[in-house]
């Protein structure tokens, strides 16, 4: 986190939804429009409740691709402004996803994802982290966070305004039905949020200075290249201020679990029982999707047998872990898709077999 | 001999640059048109514009004011954000046919509907200029377009789509108006509708429209002074010109 001594008030029992909007609202955010879908249907109800008490504007735009271009419009004004959606709803932001990211505007999306593809299902999935990772069309470098409680998503949706205002894009919190729908004790923060830069690019009227245009139009290849570069840049200047990992008994660990959101909670419960049977267990759980904690992950490389990338997906994540360790260790995929969630169980006889090694 | 007078001057708000725009097209009177009413309006320096994708893509280059650029057809949706946001900016979008009629029909109805206080300028030529002259939603029954090469046909492409009766339809709208580029009377009139779509949002807080009726001799297919022709003999028949809400005025849906 930015903020180096945060200051917490009392526990309160909170859905993950609500906690995304408590965190966007801790963090300065007044304008939020979307369009309803499950299961991230709490996010809008609440704030179009919640943002008037603040002096904040909640509006419901008519379709995905209004409520994203409305975020484009409020960022352009210079507000922090927020939507969320669920993967097809996100589908059909990626447009302007695309276009914020083009014009140097900077907002917060929250993904709760679903089972797909197509209309799939409203059960808990991970199968969006391949495109949250390499989102829009356009050479995109966009911040993907990947909280895995009630206290991360509101920590990591403030987090995200943060990010999103010195990368001058838009940032996005990958969260999924389970993480949206459970409850949990949330500790709110009751310190002030570092305060947003000055945002002289802004379209707010030309009183006092030469006119603002916010555009991503470059009919000019070095124009456009430079737009991609520039962008690139501020990117990369914030990367290592962003990447991060928790890890669970990785020190000693031979078989390594590597798993994020949802399923990294399956792979806590995991790595306890396989050490009560006595296997030297650990679990890495990227905070940060991209950028992807390879460094420290490449590290590991060294001190583990195996690793184990254990997924809500047939197999996504498992690509940047492989690229990561460059082949210093084997690195095996566990997943279940369609909305399923691996069970403890079967992450714990995967994580076995892995150690036996290859049949 | 007497002295040299300034009778006449551009708008502040036209930022002075040539325009892109084909020889005969009506584009350039009506930025003119636009920034003329702003400066009259003292609005240049707290006014956000939002341009589309299509021809009038660069008006950012033309007007002199802050311009926002928005996906195609998006651009009552960017207005809705600016305006939430700063309540008190003077909001307008400029928008093509194909932007507005086509692909952004869901963003202009729901714009609409909420009496957006925004102000929306609707340039229809009846033909996606941009892309070299394809179908749209107004091109008129008949009318040949590089997509509709033997002339737009009802029982294949359907019919042009009439935006501002079809905005008629809903109870938000505070103003709705139709104008012409054909010639110099109904460029005046053209004006005055401009100024007051504005002032539907100035002054009433309200969604105001006009749909300017305009030439694209190229893609037309015809040199521009018959293209102006045009606009009056077949485009005004199909698409009268009027006011059809002027709620301000007391003029409301069927009176």
């Amino acid at each position: 986190m930015s903020d180096a001594s945060p200051r917490y008030g009392e526990p309160v029992l909170m859905k993950g939804n609500e906690a995304v909007c408590e965190g966007a609202i801790w963090a300065g955010c007044r304008y939020f429009f979307g369009y309803p879908i499950t299961p991230q249907n709490q996010i809008p109800e609440y704030m179009s409740r919640r943002l008037p008490e603040v002096g904040g504007v909640f509006l419901q735009g008519e379709s995905e691709l209004a409520s994203i271009s409305m975020v484009y419009g409020a960022a352009s004004a210079g507000a922090r402004v927020m939507t969320t959606s669920s993967s097809p709803g996100i589908s059909l932001m990626v447009e302007g996803i695309s276009y914020l990211y083009g014009s140097e505007l900077p907002a917060v999306i929250v993904n709760v994802t679903r089972g797909g593809p197509g209309l799939g299902n409203i059960s808990a999935a991970q199968s969006d982290y391949a495109q949250a990772t390499h989102m829009g069309h356009g050479d995109i470098s966009m911040v993907v966070l990947g909280p895995n409680s009630v206290q991360e998503l509101y920590s990591f949706t403030a987090w995200a305004f943060d990010i999103a205002d010195k990368v001058r894009a838009p940032v996005m919190v990958l969260a999924d039905a389970v993480l949206g729908q459970m409850m949990e004790p949330l500790r709110p923060r009751q310190d002030e949020p570092p305060p947003p830069p000055e945002k002289p690019w802004a379209t707010t009227g030309c009183a006092g200075r030469a006119p603002n245009v916010i555009n991503s139009l470059y009919t000019a290849d070095d124009d456009l290249e430079a737009l991609n570069l520039r962008a690139r840049e501020r990117y990369a200047r914030v990367a290592e201020a962003i990447r991060g990992c928790e890890e669970t008994e990785t020190d000693d660990a031979e078989v390594l679990l590597v798993s994020f959101g949802t399923s990294s909670r399956v792979c806590e419960t995991a790595v306890a029982r396989l050490r009560s049977h006595g296997v030297r267990a650990g679990l890495f759980r990227p905070l940060s999707l991209r950028p992807f904690p390879s460094a420290r992950l490449l590290e590991l490389a060294g001190s583990a047998r195996v690793m184990l990338t254990v997924e809500m997906n047939l197999g996504q994540m498992v690509e940047d872990v492989r690229l990561a360790v460059q082949g210093r260790v084997p690195v095996d995929f566990m997943g279940r898709t369609g909305g399923n969630i691996p069970s403890v169980a079967a992450v714990v006889e995967a994580a076995e077999r892995a150690l036996a090694g290859p049949a | 001999m007497a002295e040299a007078a300034v009778v006449f001057t551009p708008p502040e708000s036209y930022a002075g640059r040539l325009m892109h725009y084909c020889p005969g097209c009506t584009h350039g009177i009506i930025h003119r048109l636009v920034a003329e009413v702003i400066d009259e309006l003292g609005a240049r320096e707290h006014a956000v514009g939002v341009c589309p994708v299509g021809c009038a893509v660069y008006a950012y280059n033309y007007l002199n004011l802050d311009m926002i650029e928005a996906a195609h057809g998006r651009a009552p949706a960017v207005a809705t954000g600016v305006k939430r946001v700063l309540p008190d900016r003077v909001v307008f979008t400029y928008q093509g046919d194909g932007d507005l009629a086509s692909i952004g029909t869901a963003e202009i109805v729901h714009a609409a509907a909420r009496n957006e206080a925004v102000t929306v300028v609707f340039v229809n030529n009846a033909v996606f200029g941009m892309t070299q002259g394809q179908m749209a939603p107004t091109t008129l029954v008949g009318q040949r377009a590089s997509t509709a090469p033997f002339g737009r046909r009802p029982e294949h492409e359907g019919f042009p789509v009439k935006v501002v009766e079809m905005l008629n339809a809903l109870d938000g709208p505070t103003y709705l108006a139709r104008a012409s580029m054909a010639s110099p009377r109904w460029v005046r009139d053209a004006k005055k509708k401009i100024r007051k779509a504005f002032l539907a949002q100035v002054e009433h807080h309200g969604f105001g429209l006009v749909e300017v009726l305009s030439s694209c001799p190229t893609w037309w297919g015809k040199p521009p002074l018959e293209a102006l022709k045009w606009i009056e003999s077949d485009m005004m028949a199909y698409y009268p010109v009027g006011e059809l809400r002027d709620l301000p005025n007391g003029k409301a849906k069927g009176e």
